[in-house]
């Protein structure tokens, strides 16, 4: 992201997860409901103070016994008409996984910030995005953010597209947890004036009112269950556009624009792009950059929304390179890919566009990831670039005494 | 003069079997609670059967979500009300059967009570799994036969008497908890309409004969309730902030026998070897009832 002169002057130090609960705080929430897991609880830490300063007005802050509860209440307000924020991560998330697939097809527009963690056995505390990954077939918006301010700034834009009268699905907001959540960098927090300007109050057409009665989550037999899903699969693809022109108007009111679906960095003329999603891209613009400088063709693709996928905008952005590498937070065990590739891979078969595309699994329960090692990922790339693929996708850094 | 019967707000042709004890409790739970609600109500035949889409029978807003999840979006809705202004009286409801009140849903009733939302919560309880086809539930009674409890050479069914949910309800510090059976409905509408207006979160369990999961005819679900009652089994009694207010007394408790034999889930008891045993330890069960609520 650019920096905007005009923000210079209204930076403050300070760490992610209270941005985000700023954020969160002055897009107006009506009912907060929230369940403490690590990385998230500084998240929630703030936003109780918030509650407790009396700084959110029209807000019940409700602390559950658990993240099924947690995302079960938000269920429940959502339909009464309140907009809601919740966020959690990993097991936490796991533990929602029914809740999720409940919110999506009653079309809840309820919006969440994963802190993406790794998932357990082992248990382990630390960045990776197999959390949010895992739960991508549950009908819910997925963005993923690059930095702070972008994890920030993606909230009152997910509430935007998750409340569309056209779109009405529920968002999960994905930060890297420690390596955005925990982090302390200048950064805007989002004004409130501004975030009114762009954020209009949540107008529900159909709530929970003894006034006008009505069922919500009614039981649909075979005859009529297919054409529910079919209308989320319809919201998805209405939710392509919305981000797209969503992202654009933030960008006019607050001077800051993080990429729509995709965002591309240097891949005019690249002959290798590398893709991938969240925290890491800085680590790998760094790199390319450094590429760059020596001449060398090299490019990045930014993806930020996972759900709905961008397959359009993701092959026009790679259709003219000599090789794409994606590297992934995150493997579907029995593939040996990652979730990114894999799906990458598939909107490019039928595209008549046969370009080599490799994959990288990397990160796992929070291994460092190196200037060296994508440097390394891109000396492979110009290798399948020239002499074809050898190893499709594979594990980045195994370490064999190990195993 | 007797008193006008409050209006229902359930309809009818809903597609509950004959004589079926979750249509009654509805029935009575909305005369009690009057129009100003809103019913959470996790899975189960009561929602299976009066909400197949686009069809509804409930006159008042309704939610289902999932099975195990009923209290914690009552809760959400509860609290949606006061940040948006809308609470006024309005009550939030709950209700249940015993698989997702006792055993599934127990976390999330538990939270919702401990956190003290204004909501009353209706157990509807028919003592099994009736909606998956009787299976054992945390409510089934001792010796009932079910399907995953089944009688047979070595076993006369379910091991364990029913878990005491009124009580850990009442643990929970709750205001106002009362045991009700669809045989009284004027106790069952009296109970529930106190409870809504109790603030705080309130709990009503109420005892509900399924013909289909009991097996017996559909003409005698009232009967049945009433004999669980009159047998001292379903003891029906009030609490409030803990204590036991009220106790409806039976004058001359009748034997078990009267309130088992009339059902196919406990006709293991008369046919098998030993079963007069279980029988007697069914009676002290009864027994325990009447000494401990001092029933007569």
């Amino acid at each position: 992201m650019a920096v905007n002169l005009e923000d210079k002057s209204k930076m403050v130090v300070t760490e992610g997860s209270y941005a985000v609960a700023h954020a969160a705080k002055v897009c107006r929430p009506n009912v907060i409901s929230a369940y403490p897991i690590t990385p998230q609880t500084h998240i929630v830490e703030n936003l109780s103070k918030f509650m407790a300063d009396g700084e959110i007005p029209n807000c019940e802050y409700i602390n559950v016994e658990s993240e099924f509860s947690a995302i079960s209440a938000l269920v429940g307000a959502s339909a009464a008409g309140a907009r809601t924020y919740s966020a959690t991560t990993s097991q936490g998330l796991e533990l929602m996984h029914e809740v999720l697939f409940n919110a999506a097809g009653m079309r809840l527009p309820i919006v969440m910030t994963i802190a993406n963690r790794a998932v357990s056995a082992p248990i382990n505390i630390w960045n990776d995005q197999q959390d949010s990954i895992s739960q991508r077939d549950t009908g819910w918006l997925q963005l993923y953010a690059e930095d702070l301010q972008e994890s920030a700034d993606m909230l009152p834009q997910l509430y935007k597209i998750a409340e569309d009268k056209e779109v009405l699905l529920p968002g999960m907001a994905c930060m890297d947890g420690f390596i955005l959540s925990h982090v302390y960098e200048p950064l805007v927090l989002l004004e409130q004036d501004l975030t009114d300007e762009f954020l209009p109050a949540y107008e529900p057409e159909y709530v929970l009112d003894p006034k006008n009665p009505m069922s919500f989550g009614a039981f649909a037999a075979p005859d009529t269950y297919e054409e529910f899903r079919y209308l989320q699969e319809q919201a998805m693809q209405n939710a392509l556009p919305k981000i797209e022109a969503v992202a654009k108007e933030f960008g006019e009111i607050f001077g800051r624009f993080h990429g729509g679906l995709i965002d591309e960095y240097r891949t005019e003329d690249a002959e290798v792009i590398i893709m991938a999603m969240g925290s890491i891209l800085g680590t790998i613009k760094d790199v390319v950059d450094e590429y760059r400088a020596r001449g060398e063709k090299i490019g990045v693709l930014k993806v930020r929304a996972f759900r709905p996928f961008p397959k359009e905008q993701i092959r026009k952005a790679i259709k003219d390179a000599a090789v794409v590498a994606v590297l992934d937070k995150n493997i579907s065990i029995g593939t040996n890919e990652g979730a990114l590739f894999t799906e990458t891979k598939a909107c490019m078969y039928n595209a008549r566009c046969d370009i080599p595309i490799i994959g990288y699994t990397i990160g796992h329960g929070g291994r460092d990831i190196r200037l060296e090692t994508i440097a390394k990922i891109i000396e492979e790339a110009k290798e399948v670039a020239s002499s074809g693929i050898n190893t499709e996708s594979q594990f980045v850094e195994v370490r064999e005494e190990l195993l | 003069m007797s008193k006008p019967t409050p209006k229902t707000y359930l309809s009818p042709g809903h597609r509950g079997c004959a004589g079926c004890c979750d249509a009654l409790a509805a029935k009575f739970m909305l005369m009690g609670a009057g129009p100003d609600c809103i019913v959470v109500n996790p899975t189960g035949c009561l929602e299976v059967m009066t909400t197949p889409f686009p069809e509804s029978a409930w006159e008042v807003p309704w939610i289902h979500s999932l099975f195990e999840n009923g209290p914690a979006v009552a809760s959400g809705i509860e609290a949606a009300l006061k940040a948006l202004g809308r609470k006024g009286n309005t009550k939030v409801i709950g209700v249940g059967g015993d698989g997702s009140t006792m055993d599934i849903g127990i976390r999330s009733l538990s939270g919702a009570f401990e956190r003290g939302h204004d909501l009353t919560y209706v157990c509807i309880d028919n003592e099994a799994y009736m909606n998956t086809g009787v299976q054992r539930s945390s409510g089934t009674p001792f010796d009932a036969s079910t399907t995953t409890s089944p009688a047979g050479k070595v076993s006369f069914g379910n091991p364990r008497p029913k878990k005491n949910m009124p009580a850990i309800m009442a643990a929970h510090g709750a205001p106002y908890v009362a045991t009700t059976s669809i045989g009284y409905p004027r106790d069952m509408i009296r109970k529930v309409k106190k409870a809504t207006e109790t603030e705080g979160p309130t709990y009503i369990h109420a005892h509900a004969p399924c013909p289909t999961g009991w097996g017996f005819d559909g003409s005698k679900t009232i009967e049945m309730a009433k004999l669980a009652v009159q047998t001292c089994l379903w003891p029906m009694y009030e609490m409030e902030k803990g204590e036991i207010t009220q106790v409806k007394k039976v004058k001359n408790p009748m034997p078990v026998e009267e309130y088992l034999k009339a059902q196919k889930r406990f006709k293991h008891l008369f046919t098998m070897e030993g079963g007069d045993e279980e029988i007697k330890k069914i009676q002290a069960l009864a027994d325990w009832n009447i000494e401990y609520f001092g029933l007569q």
